[in-house]
C-alpha cells in the first residue's frame, strides 16, 4: 500500500508544471482552503441564492400549508393585482418623493461638509469636528428618531421653548405633511458626517501642484474650488450617484416603521414597508413578493443604465 | 496662497459650531433627562432637561432592577458577542481562502460573493427561509440570516492579498499548511482590519431591532433596541414587570435612561472604531 501511494506522488513531482495539474491534485492541494470557504459559501447559498429562487412565489398563489412547491401557479396574476392596488401606488409615490428629497437635500450635504472641513487650516479642529460628526452614523434608527423626538417632538425642548415665546409649531414629528422632510432631516443628521469620509479622501488625492498652479495664475479660493477641487472629486460624486440610483426604491425602511404610528401609513408607506405589512403581517405572500421582485429588478436595471451613462460621459463608473 | 479673510473665518467658525452643537445637543439632552427626578421634571413642562439641578440615578436604578430592560440588555449582549464571533470567523475564513491565488474554484466563489451586491432576495423569501429552517422565535434568527457581509469579505480579502508573498513561501518551505499560515501569518498581521470588521459587525448586531420584530414574537427574547422602541414609540413599558415603574417616574426620564443604556456600548466602542474605520472603509471602497 505504501508503495502504491508513493508512486503517483513521485510522478506528479516530475511533471510539476502548474497548468498541467489535474483536478484531483488541485483538490488535494486546496482542500483546506475549500473547507475554509464552506461556512461562508453555505451562508450565501442558504440566505441569498435559495431565497433568490424563492421569488417564484411571485408567480404562485402561495399558501404556507401547501409550501412553495405545492402552491398553484398563477402566472402574472400577482403582478396584475399589485398594479391595480392604489395603496401600492401610494407607496411608490412616497418612495420616489423621499428619494427626490434625499437627492436634493442629503446628497450634497457631505460634499459641502467635506469642502468645509478641508478648508480648515488647523488639523486639531478638523479632527475634533470629524470625531463629533461621524458619531451619529453608529446609532440605531430607534435612537436617532428618539433624539429627534426629544428636541422637536410634541414635548420637545425646542417646541416647548418656542411655545413659551408664543410661537406654536405643533408636533413636527407627527405631522403627515412634514413627514418626508423630517425623514430626510433624520438621514442628514445621521449620515452627513460619515458621508464626508469618501469625499475627504478624494480631495486629499488631488495633486497639490494643481492648487499651486491655479494660485499662481491668480485664481481665488472660489475659482480653485470650482476648477480644481470639484473636478478632482467628480468621479467619486458620479460613482456615489450611480450607487444611489440603483437604490432609488429603497428609502429608510426602519425609519418608516418607527414613525408609522405617529404619521400614518398614507404618509409613510414606502415600497419596503408595503412588502412587510402586506406580506408578513397580512399574509399576501405572492403579491408582496411580486413587489419585492419588481423593486429588485428595477434597481439592478437602474444601476446598469446609470453605469452605461457614466461611461458615455467618459467617467469610470463603478464597473466596466 | 492668500490668508482667509476675517469674515470668512468667522462664518466658518459659526457654521462648524452650529454643526457640532446640532450633533451633541441631543446626546446631552438624553443624558440630562435620564438623570432628572420626578419633581424637577414635572416643574419643567416637557419633561426633557439638559442640566438637571439635582441629578439622580432613580430611573436607572428602577429599570435595571431586573425587569424587561435588564433582560433585554443581557439578550443584546449575548446576541452581539455570539454574532460577532461567528460572523468574524466566517468572514475571515472566506476572505483568507479567496485571497490565495489559484485556489480551485476561487474565481466562481468570488463571483458568487460579489453578485450579492447587485441584488437582494427580498424580505419575503428570506422570511420564508428562516421559517422553513425552524428558526422563528429563536436567537439564531437575528444572527444567521445576516451572518456574512460580502463587503466585509472583500475588505478582508484585499488586506490579506496585500501581505508579502515571501512570508507565505517561507512558511510553506517550513512545511506549514494553509490552516497554519492563516492563523500564524495572515491573521496576526491583519489585526487592525479584523478589529474594524469585527466592530462593524458588533455595532450592527447591537443596533439591530427589525429582525427581532420580524422573527421573534416572544417578548422575553427581545433585544434592547426593540424594548427601547416599545418605551419611546409605543408609549410605555414592554410587557408586564416594568409598567409600575413608568407610573412612578416621569416617562421622559425612564425613556431616556433606556436610550442611554442602548447607547453606552456604542460610545465605548467609538474611540476604537474611530481609530481604524477610515482606513477600513477606504480599502473596501477602492478595491471593491
Amino acid at each position: 500500500m505504501v508503495v502504491s501511494t508513493a508512486a503517483p506522488a513521485a510522478e506528479v513531482q516530475v511533471g510539476a508544471r502548474p497548468q498541467r495539474r489535474t483536478l484531483r491534485d488541485r483538490l488535494k492541494r486546496d482542500w483546506t482552503l475549500l473547507l475554509l470557504c464552506l461556512p461562508g459559501v453555505l451562508y450565501f447559498v442558504v440566505f441569498f441564492y435559495v431565497p433568490l429562487l424563492g421569488n417564484v412565489i411571485a408567480f404562485k398563489d402561495y399558501a404556507p400549508f401547501l409550501g412553495i412547491e405545492g402552491s398553484p401557479w398563477v402566472g402574472l396574476e400577482n403582478f396584475v393585482m399589485l398594479l391595480e392596488e392604489p395603496e401600492f401606488w401610494t407607496a411608490v409615490g412616497n418612495t420616489l418623493q423621499i428619494t427626490a428629497l434625499q437627492l436634493l437635500l442629503y446628497f450634497p450635504a457631505p460634499i459641502a461638509l467635506a469642502l468645509l472641513l478641508n478648508s480648515l487650516v488647523g488639523n486639531r479642529v478638523k479632527r475634533l469636528v470629524q470625531t463629533v460628526v461621524y458619531l451619529p452614523h453608529f446609532l440605531s434608527w430607534v435612537v436617532v428618531v428618539a433624539m429627534f423626538q426629544q428636541v422637536i417632538g410634541g414635548a420637545g425642548t425646542i417646541t416647548t421653548f418656542l411655545a413659551a415665546h408664543d410661537v406654536t409649531i405643533g408636533n413636527l414629528m407627527a405631522d403627515p405633511g412634514l413627514f418626508k422632510l423630517m425623514a430626510t432631516a433624520q438621514v442628514i443628521w445621521k449620515d452627513t458626517g460619515w458621508g464626508t469620509i469618501i469625499f475627504l479622501a478624494a480631495i486629499t488625492a488631488i495633486d497639490v501642484s494643481q492648487y499651486e498652479a491655479a494660485a499662481i495664475d491668480g485664481a481665488d479660493w472660489k475659482r480653485r474650488l470650482w476648477h480644481v477641487t470639484l473636478p478632482g472629486i467628480r468621479p467619486v460624486i458620479i460613482m456615489l450617484l450611480i450607487l444611489r440610483l440603483g437604490d432609488i426604491l429603497s428609502v429608510g425602511f426602519e425609519q418608516m416603521v418607527l414613525q408609522r404610528d405617529a404619521v400614518g401609513a398614507e404618509a409613510s408607506e414606502v415600497i419596503d414597508t408595503y412588502i412587510y405589512y402586506h406580506g408578513v403581517i397580512n399574509g399576501d405572500w405572492g403579491m408582496s413578493t411580486a413587489a419585492g421582485l419588481m423593486k429588485g429588478l428595477i434597481g439592478a436595471a437602474l444601476i446598469y443604465a446609470a453605469n452605461k451613462l457614466a461611461h458615455r460621459f467618459g467617467e469610470q463608473g463603478i464597473y466596466r | 496662497m492668500e490668508r482667509p479673510t476675517v469674515a470668512g473665518r468667522a462664518l466658518k467658525t459659526a457654521a462648524l459650531t452650529a454643526i457640532v452643537l446640532a450633533v451633541l445637543y441631543p446626546f446631552g439632552l438624553a443624558v440630562g433627562t435620564s438623570l432628572t427626578g420626578r419633581a424637577e421634571s414635572v416643574a419643567n413642562g416637557g419633561g426633557y432637561v439638559l442640566l438637571p439641578a439635582h441629578p439622580t440615578l432613580e430611573a436607572y436604578r428602577l429599570i435595571l432592577s431586573g425587569g424587561a430592560v435588564t433582560r433585554a440588555v443581557l439578550t443584546s449582549v449575548g446576541i452581539t458577542l455570539c454574532g460577532t464571533a461567528l460572523s468574524l470567523l466566517c468572514t475571515v475564513f472566506l476572505g483568507y481562502a479567496l485571497s490565495r491565488r489559484g485556489m480551485l474554484g476561487g474565481k466562481p466563489i468570488l463571483m458568487m460573493v460579489l453578485a450579492t451586491f447587485l441584488f437582494t432576495p427580498g424580505m419575503i423569501p428570506t422570511y420564508l427561509m428562516v421559517k422553513e429552517l425552524g428558526m422563528l422565535n429563536t436567537y439564531q434568527s437575528v444572527i444567521v440570516p445576516v451572518l456574512v457581509n460580502a463587503f466585509n469579505v472583500v475588505v478582508v480579502r484585499a488586506f490579506f492579498q496585500g501581505l508579502p508573498d515571501e512570508l507565505f513561501e517561507a512558511a510553506r518551505m517550513d512545511g506549514a499548511g494553509e490552516w497554519r499560515m492563516m492563523w500564524r501569518i495572515a491573521i496576526p498581521l491583519s489585526k487592525a482590519v479584523i478589529a474594524v470588521v469585527g466592530l462593524f459587525y458588533a455595532v450592527g448586531y447591537w443596533n439591530s431591532w427589525f429582525s427581532a420584530l420580524l422573527y421573534i414574537d416572544d417578548h422575553d427574547k427581545h433585544p434592547i433596541q426593540l424594548v427601547l422602541r416599545q418605551y419611546i414609540f409605543r408609549g410605555g413599558a414592554a410587557q408586564g414587570t416594568d409598567v409600575a415603574i413608568v407610573r412612578d417616574l416621569p416617562t421622559a426620564s425612564v425613556q431616556m435612561a433606556v436610550l442611554v443604556i442602548a447607547l453606552v456600548p456604542i460610545l465605548l466602542a467609538y474611540p476604537f472604531l474611530q481609530k481604524y474605520f477610515t482606513k477600513g472603509v477606504l480599502t473596501g471602497a477602492i478595491k471593491g
